[in-house]
């Protein structure tokens, strides 16, 4: 076992339970390298990646493009409010015309569902996903699982809880697809509109009251609201899903238990989370930032290793 | 495939406490300077020295760091396999020390090309030695030769020089493998 069963990391659907463990190693190694006072490493530098961002993102890119840098690789970055896709340009179009540069390696993130696979049917680079619609994000739940690997020392056994708005998020689906590969328990937790009608048929738990899934739980994972998908109202009003939903001191401080506190970014304080539990150090959402660089230089360099010098 | 012995258990002794002694002339107690085994193989060789050191020649505080050298390699992508990583453990700055690398085989001369690199990444060497147990000599791919060796072989192409160490091996032997 030392090279991923796949070409392109289109989500952790496609990928093996040992294709984690590998990228969990490599992760580990760069995360040595990072925290060097010289943070590079120049294993990729005959590699050109280009970062496609149809979508808007601060927290991935900023990380994708701090792991590539970190490795030597060139990058070009792409956002689609500043390209030809405004002209009516098609996807394959664009991607095509930026591989005849000579690109070896693409990241996408993209609205639609499904759109990285869609592209790795029709061009030759190796794509990573990061972040495909309500479909899934699979660098995320990767650094979210690691996280929980390095705070709670393994990822099996342990019971996880998503708490939040499940239905259009892409992290809450790939953690589900990561975190049971790994051999975690399930849950997920929100108001009943937020919750896809199948999500049971993955073999998660379902569970309305949010004290009793913190209760069950070791790690508990705070999704955002995310408003700008919401094109009618799923609950009455944002106060009311804090009361419900919303993690603060008290119900934290009335577990019998410490449990861990994640966040994938970015956050709403006071609406699915408070400032003191953010900041408290239950919660490890800053170093789940910091393995993200270490985790995606783990799937860049795993997948260069891929890119056969002949196809160049 | 055939192996032959090259140094038996004794013999690799004897190799060992020569390199020991030599790198006491050069480097007397040990103030300025520090061993870096280089990942994965010479690690064995560089805890073998230094224990040596520390108990028949009663020099104190040396200081041993493991290199990896996996990221700075220049033949990735041009190996069938993904090369795996292993641990790089350097808890000192090197800057203004002796660096002495310590690996098992010299054959092509890119590892240590690697580690050189590598090195560069926790400070600037005042100098930089190389102590290898083999050196395979006529193979060398770039200009790197060693400052102390245990023993210099002739080997062909196609022959696989190995050194067996007890801890990780089960014995101490150097064999030359034929295939």
């Amino acid at each position: 076992m030392s090279e991923l069963s796949v070409k392109h990391l289109l989500g952790i659907k496609y990928i093996t339970e040992d294709d984690i463990h590998l990228i969990f190693e490599t992760a580990d190694h760069f995360k040595e390298v990072i925290n060097r006072s010289i943070k590079k490493v120049p294993s990729l530098r005959d590699i050109t990646i280009a970062n496609l961002f149809f979508e808007n993102s601060t927290r991935t890119r900023l990380s994708f493009e701090l792991a590539e840098k970190r490795l030597s690789a060139d990058i070009v970055n792409f956002s689609a409010s500043s390209s030809s896709v405004k002209k009516g340009e098609t996807l394959v179009d664009t991607v095509n015309n930026i591989l005849s540069m000579k690109v070896d390696m693409v990241v996408m993130r993209h609205p639609n569902p499904g759109a990285g696979v869609f592209l790795s049917k029709h061009i030759n680079a190796s794509i990573i996903n990061a972040g495909d619609g309500a479909h899934e994000h699979p660098t995320q739940a990767l650094l979210d699982t690691y996280s929980i690997r390095e705070k709670l020392g393994d990822v099996a056994g342990k019971n996880v809880v998503i708490v939040g708005d499940i239905l259009h998020s892409r992290v809450a689906l790939s953690n589900i697809f990561a975190l049971q590969k790994l051999g975690a328990n399930v849950k997920v937790c929100g108001p009943k509109t937020l919750l896809p009608k199948y999500i049971e048929s993955l073999g998660v738990g379902v569970e309305t009251n949010l004290q009793k899934a913190l209760q069950w739980c070791d790690v508990a994972n705070m999704l955002r609201v995310q408003n700008e998908r919401m094109d009618i109202s799923y609950f009455p009003t944002t106060r009311e899903y804090t009361q419900q939903f919303g993690l603060n001191k008290q119900l934290l401080d009335s577990l019998d238990k410490e449990i861990v506190v994640m966040h994938p970014g970015p956050i709403n304080r006071g609406v699915e989370i408070t400032s003191d539990v953010a900041d408290s150090k239950q919660a490890i959402i800053l170093n789940q930032v910091e393995n993200g660089v270490a985790i995606r230089m783990a799937v860049l360099y795993l997948l260069a290793s891929k890119i056969d010098r002949n196809d160049d | 495939m055939s192996q032959k012995v090259l140094l038996n258990a004794t013999e690799v002794k004897i190799a060992l406490h020569r390199l020991a002694c030599q790198l006491i002339e050069n480097h007397d107690t040990f103030e300025n300077t520090v061993l870096i085994g280089i990942q994965p193989r010479g690690i064995f060789l560089a805890e073998r020295i230094k224990s040596l050191l520390e108990t028949d020649y009663k020099i104190k505080n040396i200081q041993l760091g493991y290199l990896d050298i996996t990221f700075y390699r220049d033949d990735f992508r041009r190996n069938y396999k993904t090369i795996e990583a292993n641990r790089t453990k350097i808890n000192f700055i090197v800057e203004n020390k002796k660096v002495v690398f310590i690996d098992d085989v010299l054959y092509t001369g890119r590892s240590v090309r690697a580690a050189l690199t590598a090195i560069q990444s926790f400070g600037r060497p005042s100098e930089i030695e190389l102590l290898t147990f083999i050196d395979r000599r006529f193979s060398r791919h770039l200009p790197i030769q060693p400052d102390y060796r245990g023993r210099q072989v002739d080997a062909i192409n196609n022959e696989k020089v190995k050194v067996c160490w007890e801890e990780n091996d089960g014995e101490d032997a150097v064999y030359l493998i034929n295939n």
